[in-house]
């Protein structure tokens, strides 16, 4: 596909947008007013643990989950009452769905045969999209014949053969090893970028998230607790869920004690702390919660220069190649999570031997503590 | 487990084995020995299989009756089969209960019950008469209609549990990504779910085939004498006309007609699964 071609998609992608869906199963409350948008042509990725209401929300949209209440806008239209095989959304299952008696052929014709196209007919189509997923050999099997990622080729091949308004993808990489997983990664991103539709991803799997999405929502029991691109999320996470969930991170709880335009300082037992930005949110008792990317201290064998320091003993570490991954044990702040490039690392790490870390003021975060 | 222990374990089985080589394997023999020797050594009881035309026409009949009530089993099994996959536990156990019930009530008093609800004075046809459906009685009883009527019903069960079985294995997901295609409630019925229930159609179709060969109070009852199946000539032949080697001959050759059968089939499915083990 062109350039031009590519525009085209695009114009011809749709916005979805969720407006306060509820799903209630007696007692219990799947999703909690979830509002949220879906710009055309971007990919979404739905995160969060297990129970946390994205595999719900996405088996709303695509229509085998009604809501208790709320509405789903297709565009301007309103699809909440349409059934499933009226959507006409693309969704790659769980597990893929792959109709165990039919070829690969035959799976990708299937949507097409449902809106009265012969196989003949279907031809060209189906081999152009078996080709874009590299399956192109392989059309006369059955499903149980291939390997895992043929299989979920196959599923993404037959979920956007029929050119859908909008992709909908469950979980797609969790049942592969993680190589395989990562090069299904670039490939969906690829098919992403190159068809121009709508995606809307559900995962578990924070590196997935970031690395595919054009946009994060990340949900908890039910909520939106935070949404918007992976940088944002990642470098400015506004809840302690999001800085622990999204990546790692260590929180270091502070009294407030000196409030400037653009900083403030918090103070642990007798220890002062710069941080920049604003001692917000705080909590009810003046305290405030830092949370601190373990890939953003600096550590060192000699007391540091850096504005926020601390010493500490490493109580253990590992070695992953191209990263060092330590525990270090601080008297002021308890276990600190350090990563750091084995690179440029300034000394070989051994248990028990005496380190500083340091960080500058905007190096950490202020969360919200729930 | 020990040598002595295992040793006493086939001890304990001996009872059993005695008991089915005494009372079955042994007369099964004498079965196969007296359809060749009675009345004096030689083949010529299953001549009867190629110049007997009287045997053709049982034969045939009972292949087309057996098919007939496979057939009828089978599609009227297939609703309430599916239901029971869809439905919520506590309805299920309510049907099952419902279809192994009538395996309680003995072929002998369903055979008559279907007689008195068939017969030209019968339920059925007094309600159709009163409501000017028909002008005269219509004959359900003693031909074949009753027989299939009688057959099809004693099968249902046999005919909806496997079917039910194979069905309870299709994973939802399967109909769900058929609609989510596109695809129509028919659309997704008979390109997805029919062929993934296929394994549990031919395993029906041969439990019942199977089972209906050995008939011969049904159709005996409901047929009136007029439709004679293999199992009820095999009963004439030794109750009434005292010809045992042409009884045993037609016994031999139901058993090695069904083992060849069965030999077929199993080429093509799991017959294990079939009869559940």
């Amino acid at each position: 596909m062109g350039d031009d071609d590519n525009k085209a998609a695009r114009a011809a992608s749709h916005s979805l947008s969720l407006d306060k869906l509820t799903k209630r199963y007696g007692q219990q409350t799947a999703i909690e007013s979830v509002t949220m948008n879906v710009v055309r042509g971007k990919f979404v990725t739905l995160l969060g643990p297990s129970g946390s209401g994205k595999t719900t929300i996405l088996m709303v949209v695509a229509g085998f989950i009604t809501p208790s209440s709320g509405r789903i806008l297709l565009d301007e239209r309103d699809i909440t009452q349409l059934a499933p095989e009226h959507r006409n959304f693309g969704m790659v299952f769980q597990g893929y769905a792959l109709f165990p008696h039919m070829t690969v052929e035959e799976n990708v014709w299937f949507p097409l045969r449902v809106r009265g196209i012969s196989l003949v007919g279907a031809q060209k189509r189906v081999r152009e999209i078996l080709d874009l997923v590299q399956l192109g050999g392989l059309a006369g099997r059955l499903p149980g014949e291939l390997s895992g990622g043929q299989q979920q080729r196959v599923a993404l091949a037959r979920a956007l053969v029929f050119q859908p308004d909008l992709m909908l993808l469950d979980e797609p990489l969790s049942a592969l090893d993680k190589r395989l997983r990562a090069d299904l990664q670039w490939e969906i991103s690829a098919l992403h970028r190159r068809l121009g539709s709508t995606f809307i991803n559900v995962t578990h799997d924070q590196e997935e998230a970031l690395s595919m999405s054009d946009d994060i929502v990340i949900l908890r029991e039910g909520r939106v607790e935070q949404s918007g691109n992976p940088s944002t999320l990642y470098e400015r996470p506004a809840t302690r869920f999001v800085a622990s969930f999204l990546g790692e991170s260590n929180f270091i709880r502070g009294q407030v004690s000196n409030i400037e335009s653009d900083r403030f300082r918090y103070t642990v037992q007798d220890r002062s702390f710069l941080q920049a930005g604003e001692a917000a949110p705080k909590e009810p008792d003046g305290s405030v919660l830092v949370a601190l990317r373990p890939e953003k201290i600096s550590l060192a064998a000699e007391p540091t220069n850096l504005t926020n320091s601390v010493e500490g003993r490493i109580a253990d570490f590992k070695y992953f190649g191209s990263t060092f991954y330590l525990q270090v044990a601080t008297k002021l702040l308890g276990r600190i999570m350090v990563k750091t490039p084995a690179a440029s690392a300034t000394f070989n790490p051994s248990i028990d031997a005496q380190v500083w870390l340091g960080w500058s003021p905007d190096a950490s975060v202020v969360v919200k503590a729930s | 487990m020990g040598d002595g222990q295992k040793r006493f374990y086939y001890w304990a089985m001996a009872p059993a084995v005695l008991l089915v080589v005494v009372f079955f394997v042994l007369p099964l023999l004498q079965v196969l020995w007296l359809s060749v020797s009675e009345p004096t050594l030689g083949l010529q009881n299953y001549a009867a299989l190629i110049d007997n035309p009287l045997l053709h026409r049982v034969w045939l009949n009972t292949i087309r009756v057996c098919a007939l009530t496979t057939l009828i089993a089978l599609t009227a099994g297939y609703p309430v089969a599916y239901a029971m996959a869809q439905v919520g536990e506590q309805h299920r156990t309510l049907m099952i209960f419902c279809i192994v019930l009538t395996f309680w009530l003995s072929v002998l008093i369903r055979a008559f019950a279907w007689v008195m609800i068939l017969r030209t004075e019968g339920v059925l046809n007094s309600a159709l008469l009163c409501l000017g459906l028909v002008d005269q009685p219509v004959r359900l009883v003693r031909n074949e209609i009753g027989v299939l009527i009688g057959m099809a019903h004693y099968m249902l069960p046999i005919a909806v549990l496997p079917m039910y079985s194979s069905m309870q294995a299709i994973p939802r997901t399967y109909v769900d990504a058929a609609r989510g295609l596109g695809a129509r409630a028919w659309q997704t019925f008979f390109w997805v779910y029919l062929p993934l229930s296929k394994p549990g159609i031919i395993a029906a179709s041969v439990l019942v085939f199977i089972f209906s060969l050995g008939f011969f109070i049904t159709p005996a009852i409901l047929g009136g004498g007029r439709v004679v199946m293999i199992a009820e000539y095999i009963r004439v032949s030794f109750d009434e006309t005292l010809r045992w080697g042409y009884a045993t001959m037609l016994a031999s050759t139901l058993l090695i007609a069904l083992s060849l059968g069965l030999a077929l089939v199993a080429r093509t499915i799991n017959v294990q699964k079939v009869f559940g083990a």
